[in-house]
């Protein structure tokens, strides 16, 4: 089952009556590593929890290929804070399974594997608190791939990094996006957009100010705020 | 100052020569309690969870109740269980009361709301931290308490030793639907009640130390069988 | 963790009761506090094989459990109650087992000047002519009805003792002597309490034997045609028991501290 296409006409969303983003118009294509770009206060975050279903729709509509109970099953999230289970490492990356009804010994096998192929088999009996934060990102990678999702959200996932553990997720993520996954990121790191997208969206104001393949984008930016923000000027 | 010394030596006398009238009224003291704090927690943990959890229209009188409930006098607990399980009373037929039964819903009904309110706290701040995750994950009502009360299960077990310690040292609510019969009923507090009513404060204070040196073991005992496990800060 | 759990399922699972003959007595403080029921109740299991629970109260709230048929028997002493508590079908019949008495008590240097009283009611008249410090029961027990009715006899200027002077605990007869050493004030107690009482401190026996301060206690079983499930047979044999050869002996030899207690005065059926 393909839950892909996402297509998003007129989404908004309101909270305490102020406009966070919208209206988004928007067809997510079922493959690609589509980069969301913009400056602090954007929407970027906010627009990929609409998509996730993590916030609230105030008009207009969001419709994945397939229903949202389904949808929602085969997709995933990663904060940007990373949010750690009191657990230890390999029942935190286990959890999801468990959730669906996996028992525990083949769950962490599974998580076992997991945390070995992102670099965590050496603190699998570790708590996931006590990780460093590059440790727990890739905790984060780890448990929302073991659910084989048909898309990954991630939510500035280097934000809080240093540029060991930002390479290092970075290559995890080219990787992901090598076995076919369908990637949505966000991010205002601009080399790191570089780096990685296959397309952009560049937000501004709640808005898609402007949208299309990466190279193109990076190369020949349309609207004069997407060229001042590619040149690393400030834009609000 | 007198009379704390010589309760001091009481106690210490008593203990070594293994009185068998005190080490009766211990363990009932403590089959009592263990049970009401266990059921107490079977009842107020998931309460205190699902206040937590949950968005009701009522939701914010029933934390308020629950706060008001912690400060009821156990008189009047025990006054109103004592007119439940009378003949007399509506559950008068099942004959529990002055039985150890009548003593552990009395104090049921005195801790359940002290467990509940320490465990929506202790829950609450939790679900803050992980509310984005489990509903990213898709989990149902029942996975999210499940997982939010497994994971404070240290805040929760000093929720429930906060119990254990309001249940042991009560003597209002349990005198009153216990009576306090010897060989059947009496345990340490209203054993400590008689003895003062009596003027004998030596012996009584004894018997204060003894509960004290309990309360303290108990504690001592869970802290150490649940560290062995996770040596982390929280 | 695992282990803690597995420890408190254990500990609750450690519970049942034993269902020997019992039969559940609602006795008063000032009875219990004599000690005498720690001599009859081994004998008694001893030679009916009857295990007999006391439950300790005042004499109001012994005949509220007799009423509502929480206890099998009471045994109480407060004549005008327990005549009622009968003609009310509550009880079967009352039977008057012994006696003992009520005694002043107060501090040793004696401001009221009890020890020249020549009865009860002088003994009032004199602690209220100079306002000595005065601790009452004030709970509508037993003891507390007959200071009520002494004071009554007494006929003060005030309808009742009401002042500084006057002190009502609202508490049990050991607590109310609690509140007496501590206040170096005079009491009226039953002799079975002050005699087995631990925390004397200043307080002598000044004053006691006037009739009017004899405390009868009589047995009352509770009636169960009102309440079928009250062992009424286990009653009515301990109540033989209890007015019989042994337990005449036994009440009449009781001492505490080398004196006397109780009078035996059971009529023979």
């Amino acid at each position: 089952m393909v839950i892909l296409p996402l297509k998003m006409v007129g989404a908004t969303a309101y909270v305490r009556g102020k406009r966070l983003v919208g209206p988004v118009d928007l067809t997510l294509a079922p493959e690609g590593f589509t980069i969301v770009i913009g400056p602090n206060g954007a929407g970027k975050t906010t627009l990929l929890r609409l998509m996730h279903g993590l916030q609230r729709l105030s008009g207009g509509s969001i419709d994945w290929a397939v229903s949202l109970t389904e949808a929602r099953r085969k997709q995933a999230y990663v904060f940007q804070s990373p949010i750690m289970m009191r657990r230890r490492v390999v029942d935190c990356i286990a959890y999801p399974l468990l959730l669906r009804g996996e028992n525990k010994k083949s769950a962490r096998a599974k998580a076992k594997t997991y945390a070995e192929r992102y670099g965590l088999g050496h603190v699998l009996q570790n708590w996931a608190p006590d990780l460093s934060g590059g440790e727990k990102q890739k905790l984060s990678l780890a448990r929302a791939l073991i659910t084989e999702p048909e898309i990954l959200f991630l939510d500035e996932p280097c934000a809080n990094l240093d540029g060991r553990a930002t390479r290092e997720i970075e290559a995890i993520l080219q990787k992901v996006q090598d076995e076919g996954n369908r990637i949505v990121m966000s991010t205002h790191d601009l080399g790191q957009a570089r780096r990685l997208a296959k397309d952009v969206i560049f937000m501004l104001n709640g808005k898609i100010h402007e949208s299309g393949e990466a190279e193109e984008f990076f190369s020949a930016p349309q609207t004069l705020e997407a060229q001042a923000f590619t040149n690393g000027e400030i834009v609000e | 100052m007198n009379e704390i010394t010589q309760g001091f030596w009481d106690a210490w006398a008593l203990i070594l020569f293994f009185d068998p009238d005190l080490y009766e009224i211990i363990f009932l003291s403590l089959r009592v309690t263990v049970t009401a704090v266990v059921i107490a927690s079977l009842i107020g943990l998931p309460i205190g969870a699902l206040l937590a959890v949950n968005r009701f229209r009522h939701r914010r009188f029933v934390i308020a109740l629950l706060n008001a409930l912690m400060g009821l006098p156990p008189v009047v607990v025990g006054l109103f269980v004592y007119m439940l399980l009378s003949r007399a009373g509506p559950l008068g037929g099942f004959g529990l009361l002055f039985s150890p039964s009548a003593m552990i819903i009395a104090q049921v009904i005195i801790i359940t709301p002290l467990i509940a309110s320490i465990s929506h706290q202790t829950v609450r701040d939790l679900w803050a931290n992980y509310h984005d995750l489990l509903i990213s994950l898709n989990t149902t009502r029942a996975q999210r308490i499940s997982a939010l009360l497994w994971d404070s299960r240290r805040a929760l077990l000093t929720a429930t030793l906060a119990g254990f310690g309001r249940a042991i040292g009560e003597v209002g609510a349990i005198i009153i639907v216990g009576g306090n019969i010897d060989h059947a009923t009496r345990v340490l507090t209203t054993a400590i009640a008689l003895e003062t009513g009596k003027g004998n404060f030596a012996f009584a204070m004894g018997l204060g130390m003894v509960l004290i040196m309990l309360a303290i073991i108990v504690n001592l005992l869970i802290h150490n069988l649940t560290k062995t496990e996770q040596a982390s800060t929280w | 963790m695992k282990l803690g759990w597995k420890v408190l399922v254990a500990a609750t699972l450690i519970a049942s009761a034993s269902h020997a003959e019992t039969l559940r007595m609602a006795v008063t403080t000032s009875f219990y506090n004599s000690g005498l029921s720690e001599v009859l109740l081994p004998e008694i299991k001893a030679d009916l094989g009857l295990e007999v629970q006391l439950i300790v109260v005042g004499t109001g709230q012994a005949l509220r459990l007799g009423k509502a048929g929480d206890v099998d028997a009471i045994l109480v002493h407060f004549r005008i109650a327990e005549e009622d508590f009968v003609e009310g079908g509550f009880g079967t019949h009352r039977r008057e087992i012994m006696y003992n008495d009520f005694v002043f008590i107060g501090p040793s240097d004696d401001p009221a000047n009890l020890t020249e009283a020549n009865s009860a009611i002088d003994a009032l008249q004199r602690i209220y002519a100079v306002k000595a410090t005065f601790a009452s029961r004030g709970d509508d027990s037993g003891t507390h009805k007959m200071e009520m009715n002494l004071w009554d006899a007494a006929e003060l200027s005030t309808e009742l003792p009401e002042g500084d002077w006057y002190r009502a605990a609202g508490a049990s007869m050991g607590a109310t002597l609690n509140v007496a050493s501590g206040m170096n004030a005079y009491v009226l107690s039953d002799r079975a309490s002050w005699l087995s009482f631990g925390n004397k401190g200043d307080l002598v026996l000044l004053y006691a034997g006037d009739p009017a301060l004899f405390n009868q206690y009589a047995y009352i079983p509770v009636n169960p045609t009102l309440h079928p499930h009250v062992h009424s047979e286990l009653a009515l044999i301990l109540e033989d028991w209890l007015t019989g050869a042994k337990a005449a002996e036994l009440i009449t030899n009781y001492t505490v501290n080398g004196e006397d207690l109780f009078t035996f005065n059971a009529s023979t059926k």
